[in-house]
């Protein structure tokens, strides 16, 4: 088990130099100069460009420029935002938690709801119930989510006025952050309604993140069931007598959640990327949000930065989900 | 030979694959609605009822024809500068279906041709270009577009681009899997000691049985290209206004939503509709053309 885990963790370090490289050739590839791009309209004579240049460094062969950064990186510099003057690794924390909750909360939903209809589908296949799930399914599949969001906003917040419209928590509440995780430290304030509030922001975000990872789980739990019900240790299992829930449940719903799982772990990608437009519609102070107004502001080493983070917790999810995988199955570790 | 020992034989691929895909109702259904969007697009000029740029400044915001106040020759009701909605939604199933087709055009060819490489050669090649196709799929595709564009500069052909970028390791890994089932197999060692040259056998001898899982991910890709064609004319560094893009209009229309429901809903549900129809076709594909399920 340590040699597979080692093993995934050697493949990861020459990805990882390559994600670097990419987030360090991202300022170079713009039009104009680092120099040019901070001076913005301001006219600059030929020699302040040259010293400031050199000043920075800028004038050293690129690969050294690399090294340099790299291990910049490996020691958590970053670089500044020029929009917040702060150290881009610290609000990339400040702002994490937020993403974090959000994520985690649509992917707990997502399972709930998409392993059961992916099993009740498979165990009723071709009944009109498996057809709705499965037509359902397709339609979140095919849903560009930043309009869904809009949606359940005009109608939610806007008609029904059941849920605020933008933001974590209301205004009434202000606590210091203790986890970063708003729903916990609602409730560790010890401010009554402040977790009611919390909840009640994070509903419409978590379902419309949730929406495509939910109909993918469903799919896949249902194509995984519908091949592990046609095993014959299922029909040995159903031939001693077992109820079938029992068999379903047990027998057959533990080998089909194999390749659920997978699924899951991949579904980080498409959750990060789908926190940048649900992050956008609600006004939620995450990582996703703070990228696209980066590539706004031309915030370039929060967007340096960024895709760094992002890339590195895609890369480290990947391996636990990997590791995890070669846990439950062991036939994958040799 | 008469034709009539022909029919006799097997069915042609064409009738199979067709009796296979309209078995489900489904696909049937998409590939009607994608036939319908085809035509919409492809009849812009004629079908729509105003030109897609045309602004009626005394009908501004107007509502959808059967409702209150609503104008019959506004079907679908007028955006904020007063252009008719369903002329603009017309007009944007040309952009939408023009910004599939080129991406899945460009990373099909970009990612077979890469995929072919890496799966008949080998050795050093392919673990470098696994290595970059890795590098790629680290990051959320829709971020890497994003930040693409934010480098290459906002626009409908650098969106493009970048989207067919971020698609195409996809398609290097498919080829490059099927490949390697393949490369190993008789009927491509026997065309190798009838001395088929290299390029022979990788394009005329193995990329042809390796098309179906390709066709069944250039039906998801076309869709996905849409999407995020839309999600990035959404976030504003798509394609730019006027153009009647259907994120771009999404994105227009987003500070209207409390007071004109239609703006918002309209070129969503294009989206919606356009996406499931190929996403129900490219299920449909997937089992006419997957010969494991063909045999339940």
């Amino acid at each position: 088990m340590l040699r597979f885990f080692l093993g995934r963790l050697a493949i990861l370090i020459p990805t990882f130099l390559g994600v670097s490289l990419i987030a360090f050739s991202f300022i170079r590839l713009l039009p104009g100069d680092p120099v040019m791009l901070m001076s913005g309209e301001r006219v600059m004579s030929e020699e302040r460009h040259a010293q400031i240049m050199h000043d920075l460094g800028l004038d050293r062969p690129m690969y050294v420029q690399y090294f340099d950064y790299l291990g910049n990186v490996l020691t958590g510099d970053l670089g500044t935002s020029i929009v917040s003057k702060r150290p881009v690794f610290d609000d990339f924390l400040s702002l994490f938690p937020a993403t974090l909750e959000l994520s985690i909360c649509a992917i707990i939903v997502a399972m709930c709801l998409g392993i059961p209809a992916g099993v009740i589908a498979a165990v009723k296949r071709g009944t009109w119930f498996d057809q709705s799930i499965m037509g359902i399914a397709l339609v979140g599949y095919s849903m560009p989510i930043f309009w869904w969001g809009l949606l359940l906003m005009i109608f939610f917040s806007g008609y029904l006025q059941w849920t605020p419209v933008s933001g974590r928590i209301s205004l009434m509440y202000f606590f210091p952050p203790v986890t970063g995780f708003m729903l916990i430290d609602s409730l560790l304030s010890g401010q009554a309604g402040a977790f009611k509030s919390a909840v009640s922001y994070l509903i419409l975000p978590t379902v419309v993140l949730a929406t495509i990872p939910l109909a993918v789980i469903a799919r896949q739990t249902r194509s995984a069931m519908l091949e592990v019900l046609g095993e014959d240790y299922v029909r040995t299992a159903r031939s001693k007598g077992l109820s079938p829930w029992r068999v379903v449940g047990i027998h057959a719903l533990r080998n089909a959640l194999i390749p659920v799982i997978t699924t899951i772990g991949l579904q980080v990608g498409v959750l990060l990327a789908g926190a940048i437009l649900t992050e956008t519609i609600f006004s939620w102070p995450g990582i996703g949000k703070w990228m696209v107004d980066a590539v706004f502001k031309r915030d370039y080493a929060v967007v340096q930065g960024g895709l760094l983070m992002i890339a590195g917790v895609i890369m480290l999810v990947n391996l636990a989900v990997d590791v995890t995988y070669g846990f439950i199955n062991p036939r994958i570790r040799h | 030979m008469s034709s009539a020992t022909v029919k006799t034989g097997h069915p042609s691929a064409l009738a199979e694959f067709w009796y296979y895909f309209s078995r489900n109702k489904g696909a049937v259904l998409g590939f009607a609605v994608f036939v319908i969007v085809l035509l919409l697009a492809v009849l812009a000029p004629i079908v729509a009822p105003h030109a897609p740029s045309e602004q009626v400044r005394e009908k501004l915001l107007l509502p959808p024809s059967w409702m209150a106040g609503g104008d019959a020759s506004y079907l679908l009701g007028t955006d904020a500068v007063g252009r008719d909605i369903l002329s603009r939604l017309i007009y944007g199933a040309r952009f939408s279906l023009f910004i599939g087709l080129v991406v899945v055009t460009l990373s099909v060819i970009s990612g077979v041709l890469i995929g072919l490489v890496a799966g008949y050669f080998r050795g050093r090649v392919d673990i470098v270009i696994m290595r970059v196709m890795d590098i790629i799929l680290a990051f959320p595709s829709l971020l890497l577009a994003l930040v693409l564009v934010a480098v290459l500069g906002p626009g409908l052909l650098n969106a493009m681009i970048a989207i067919a970028l971020v698609n195409q390791p996809h398609f290097v890994r498919l080829t490059r899997a099927s490949v390697m089932a393949e490369r190993e197999k008789d009927y491509v060692i026997a065309s190798r000691v009838a001395g088929a040259g290299t390029l022979r056998i990788m394009f005329l001898t193995i990329l042809p049985n390796c098309l179906a899982p390709l066709i069944v991910q250039a039906t998801l890709a076309f869709s996905a290209a849409i999407l995020d064609a839309a999600a990035l004319g959404f976030l504003g560094m798509g394609a730019q206004p006027p153009t009647p893009e259907w994120g771009t209009m999404l994105a227009e229309a987003r500070e209207f939503i409390q007071r004109a429901w239609w703006v918002v809903t309209f070129p969503g549900l294009a989206i919606l509709v356009t996406v499931l129809a190929i996403n129900l076709m490219g299920d449909g594909l997937r089992d006419a053309l997957d010969p494991k399920l063909k045999r339940s």
